[in-house]
């Protein structure tokens, strides 16, 4: 006979089980092999990440379902310490312990949206709607206020009335991209979170 | 870091202070906890609170919140009073021989220059003396009255252990024993690593904290050996990437500016930036910023990018004002911007005065957000009472909310405190519609282009011109940016020395390093500090080798360090100017009569040899020699001096100057700073162990952990005050109130200082109106509108509160 672990507690109607097992007709080797959960990480993927929090950037593993076949669809179960890292050598603090309930934050964005003015709250539209209006309304404001000289005739090429503030948990290859494409429209508002 | 996580371990003293460790970076912490265990290493922690750090400390102490300068000065007065510094270090590495000009001086409170109506210094007087052939005037012996060491020596003799006490309500006898164990490591077999983090940035003159500390450590000789240095624990994982990619208003990556009006040539760009040698035989190394800059703008431009068009020079913006984060608000406060983006990051939260950035958002055309998270910025329009109080139908501005992928969900690379560049792997898709910003960057960018190629517009001509050569120019991938950041040889490179020779490198080959970048064009790099990071070995951010083979604590096959794979920085000053090293404790390289070598990458040319050239070890510096006296490059003078925090419950016991004289204020902002009469009771703001600042109050784990905003009181102020543990209170600035449940905790202890008490408040920063956790107020309603004077930091660690107890909120 097989049970799982599940359909035994049912059946037994209590966690605390080993013992009475037998009194419920079950032959202790069946009853054994359904309490020991099945490893939930025997299956899956892993991959090397590092956390995203802290500069201590603690390298982390990440466990998803699947074995990046195309016909499977890769979720994300779980989160731990990577052993092998010189710095955490697999430890993790608190935070980055929970790692696996902001991956899946019931608060994540999930669809561009858009609030219009005066309106109370978003509401989901597609992306190219915001681009196209993101970009509008980006180059009616650098055309209207770019400065290509000082008042005094220096040249100066700069737009200042739209500001750029960049996060600093993007990758370097985003810092860049960034910089050149920020830079490219003359930028001068530009900023990020290192100075906070 | 000038070190990094791993080293810790080889230091014998750690001074942890500005910063808490063991909560902010526990699993940095480690180290310290390694050097405590198997190293003999003392922790000394001086911080208002009695935090986790203090608790596993062998020394602890209290300071006022913002005094940090005054404890520091004292520290170096009884360094200098007691002859307690490394000599042969300080004589040979140092700048304490120069001398300086003679119309230098310091008087009640201010240097040389002050000129109060534009609340800034002429700082021509704060350089050294030089001879007819340009030569700093040294004077070896020590003896000239106008040499830095003495400068020095006399500015700090001002600040006696009584005036520690009295300014910082540290004891004397505490202050003292902190004195002699820091002094221990003026020695050649002894460290000292200092730890700090933003309790010594947050500040008017944060900047100055950390050239206390720098000081300090010259003084000891603990820069460029194992367990030393001057150690920023930084915050974000990628903090230390973005600055290295410089997305500031006036910056270059790799620490290059941004050029002025008045440069209008690419010449005259770098005329100004030529750093002659100021002393003969130096390196000089920002001689060959040329080679940088233009094979930045190579990066930029590509092909477009000539020797006839400066190589795009023009296209640059100038930039003469800073349009840092506080002014950028600013702007927007007095409605000079339209439009704002901010990618990944919660200003309204994280900027100063709740108030006016509510305000200023509220005068926006549009407002752009991408996050992988529903923030507060995002949604500041709506209405949640007296946390967020806004009226969305009174406020126009249009706002997008662009849904990112979490770091989870891309690859790519974060440079961490240690410089250590890493590659990170993809592990699942993002959810939903969420897009990397890079896709979304590229989106913007060709979208925009596109724009212009069709209806022409203001100056098109960097937009059409900015080389975008990807494979899927709607899709860069991070391997290719990768390489593009390390950089590559445009044409066949030939060895200058014998052109003869077959080519260094071949064109389109990855660099080797920044040293085979050029300035005629025939490089491109993104990011000269970063080169060798992806060279024709492959990606060694991805090397994942966690061997030490010295037991240092180097791992020189895991990830890549900037610049050079180099794990310490200035490790030329581990050894003696003979090349020989200080100690056999603290050995890193050493000249081996041909070359230099050691455990680590040597931070020096490889092969000049100290037996006979007498270059200095910070190669940077024109000098050759770090620098005590810091000359123009501080907005506030060559030396710290301490001032009181823009709010303070004390007059500055140091003379007359109260305040950071040319920390930058903006109308409107002076008027609602708080005084003492009002305000009795200095606030300070931290981070807890269970959060990062506004992210993981989106997780539920950390919310059920720390659901609720909370601010700590001692048991004395709360029976003053009668306020009990658990109690509703509400603390009020001269800019808002916020409610919250109090703490009432042994951890944080009255002080007396200048003679009366002084009550701390902690505050927690954590709180919002999204996420997993309750609905909490947020310590930045009440902070003042002022930031660091040369960083533009703003002062979060010490303003002036009330407080008091309030009826249960519903």
């Amino acid at each position: 006979m097989t049970i799982t672990r599940r359909e035994f507690f049912r059946l037994s109607g209590s966690a605390v089980a080993g013992t009475t097992a037998s009194l419920l007709g079950f032959g202790t080797l069946e009853a054994v092999a359904a309490e020991v959960r099945p490893y939930k990480l025997a299956r899956t993927t892993e991959t090397r990440n590092t956390c995203p929090y802290c500069s201590v950037s603690c390298g982390v593993i990440i466990h998803t379902t699947g074995d990046g076949a195309k016909n499977t669809k890769a979720e994300i179960v779980h989160v731990e310490g990577d052993p092998d890292h010189p710095v955490n050598r697999g430890s993790l603090c608190p935070k980055g312990a929970a790692l696996l309930d902001f991956i899946h934050s019931e608060t994540r964005v999930k669809e561009p949206m858009y609030r219009a003015p005066g309106e109370a709250g978003f509401k989901p539209v597609s992306w190219d709607f915001v681009m196209d209006r993101i970009t509008r309304l980006m180059k009616e404001d650098r055309d209207a206020n770019f400065q290509a000289v000082t008042e005094d005739g220096k040249t100066l090429n700069a737009w200042a009335t739209t500001g750029f503030l960049a996060g600093c948990a993007t990758t370097n290859e985003t810092g860049w991209l960034t910089y050149k494409a920020v830079r490219s429209l003359g930028m001068v508002a530009l900023d990020n979170q290192a100075r906070i | 870091m000038t070190n990094g996580w791993n080293d810790i371990k080889n230091a014998d003293v750690v001074l942890v202070m500005g910063g808490n460790a063991a909560e902010a970076h526990t699993c940095g912490f480690k180290w310290v906890t390694e050097a405590k265990a198997n190293n003999g290493a003392k922790l000394i922690v001086v911080d208002p609170r009695f935090t986790r750090t203090a608790a596993v400390s062998d020394l602890y102490m209290p300071l006022r919140p913002g005094s940090d300068i005054a404890f520091l000065g004292g520290v170096i007065n009884y360094l200098l009073s007691n002859d307690k510094i490394f000599h042969d270090y300080v004589k040979a590495y140092t700048n304490a021989a120069y001398v300086v000009r003679a119309d230098f001086g310091f008087q009640d409170g201010l240097f040389t220059g002050y000129d109060a109506e534009k609340r800034d210094y002429d700082r021509s007087s704060w350089e050294y003396e030089f001879d007819s052939e340009g030569n700093v005037r040294v004077d070896p012996s020590l003896r000239h009255p106008r040499c830095v060491f003495n400068l020095l020596k006399a500015h700090y003799a001002r600040y006696t252990p009584e005036m520690v006490e009295r300014t910082c309500g540290t004891p004397q006898h505490l202050f003292q024993q902190a004195c002699e164990l820091i002094a221990s490591t003026a020695s050649s077999s002894r460290s000292l690593t200092a730890l700090y983090a933003l309790g010594w940035t947050q500040h008017s003159k944060g900047s100055q904290n950390i050239r206390n500390i720098a000081i300090i450590q010259l003084l000891l000789g603990n820069v460029g050996v194992p367990g030393g240095g001057i150690n920023a624990l930084r915050g974000h994982s990628n903090v230390q990437g973005i600055t290295d990619f410089g997305l500031f208003s006036n910056s270059v990556p790799g620490y290059m500016a941004m050029p002025k009006t008045s440069e209008p040539t690419l010449e005259d760009y770098l005329k100004t930036r030529a750093f002659k040698e100021m002393l003969p035989d130096q390196m000089s190394y920002w001689q060959n910023y040329g080679k940088f800059y233009v094979s930045f703008l190579k990066a930029m431009y590509g092909r477009n990018a000539t020797p006839e068009n400066q190589f795009g020079y023009d296209w640059m913006p100038k930039v003469d004002v800073n349009l840092d984060t506080l002014r950028q608000f600013e702007m927007m406060f007095q409605g000079k911007m339209n439009g704002f983006i901010c990618q990944g990051f919660n200003p309204l939260l994280s900027v100063p005065n709740r108030k006016k950035l509510i305000n200023g958002l509220s005068k926006l055309k549009f407002l752009v957000v991408m996050d992988p998270l529903h923030t507060e910025t995002a949604h500041f329009f709506e209405n949640h009472g007296d946390i967020n109080d806004a009226d969305p139908s009174e406020i126009a501005t249009e706002v997008f909310l662009l849904p990112t992928n979490c770091f989870a969900e891309e690859e790519g690379t974060f440079t961490n405190s240690s410089r250590v560049i890493q590659w990170h792997w993809k592990a699942a898709e993002p959810p939903g519609q969420a897009r990397t910003d890079i896709q979304i960057m590229a989106d913007l960018f060709l979208r925009l282009k596109d724009l212009y190629a069709k209806e022409g517009g203001a100056f098109p001509d960097p937009i059409m011109n900015l080389s975008w050569d990807y494979r899927n120019p709607a899709r860069p991938s991070p391997d290719e940016l990768l390489r593009e950041i390390n950089g590559k040889a445009l044409v066949d490179l030939t060895d200058p020395n014998d052109p003869t020779k077959p080519p260094v490198k071949k064109a389109g080959e990855l660099l080797d390093l920044f040293g085979q970048l050029r300035d005629d064009g025939s490089t491109a790099s993104a990011n000269w500090i970063y080169s060798g990071c992806y060279s024709e070995r492959g990606n060694l951010t991805m090397r994942r080798d966690p061997s030490d083979p010295s037991g240092m604590g180097i791992h020189p096959n895991w990830g890549y360090a900037w610049p050079a794979n180099r794990r310490i920085l200035y490790n030329r000053a581990s050894a003696d100017p003979q090349g020989r090293p200080w100690s056999n404790r603290k050995k890193v390289i050493e000249w081996n009569g041909s070359q230099w070598v050691g455990i680590d990458v040597p931070d020096f040319g490889a092969t000049i040899d100290p037996t006979t050239r007498a270059t200095g070890p910070f190669i940077m510096n024109p000098e050759g020699t770090a620098r005590l006296f810091t000359r123009g490059m501080m907005r506030e003078g060559p030396f710290p001096e301490h001032y009181e925090p823009f709010e303070s419950p004390v007059a500055n016991p140091f003379g007359p100057v109260q305040s950071n004289p040319v920390a930058r204020v903006f109308n409107g902002d002076m008027e609602v700073f708080g005084t003492s009469e009002d305000y009795p009771y200095v606030a300070t703001t931290y981070r807890l162990v269970e959060h990062f600042h506004y992210w993981t109050k989106h997780a539920r784990m950390n919310a059920i952990l720390q659901p609720e905003l909370f601010v700590e009181i001692s048991e004395q102020l709360a029976r003053e005050k009668g306020i009990a543990a658990g109690d509703w209170v509400e603390v009020s600035s001269n800019r808002a109130r916020i409610q919250a449940k109090a703490v009432v905790t042994k951890r944080i202890r009255p002080l007396i200082c200048d003679g009366k008490p002084v009550h701390v408040v902690g505050i927690p920063i954590h709180w919002g109106f999204i996420g997993a956790t309750k609905k909490g107020f947020g310590a930045n309603q009440l902070t003042p509108y002022v930031g660091d004077a040369n960083t533009e930091t703003p002062e979060y660690k010490a303003f002036l509160v009330n407080i008091k107890r309030i009826n249960p909120m519903v």
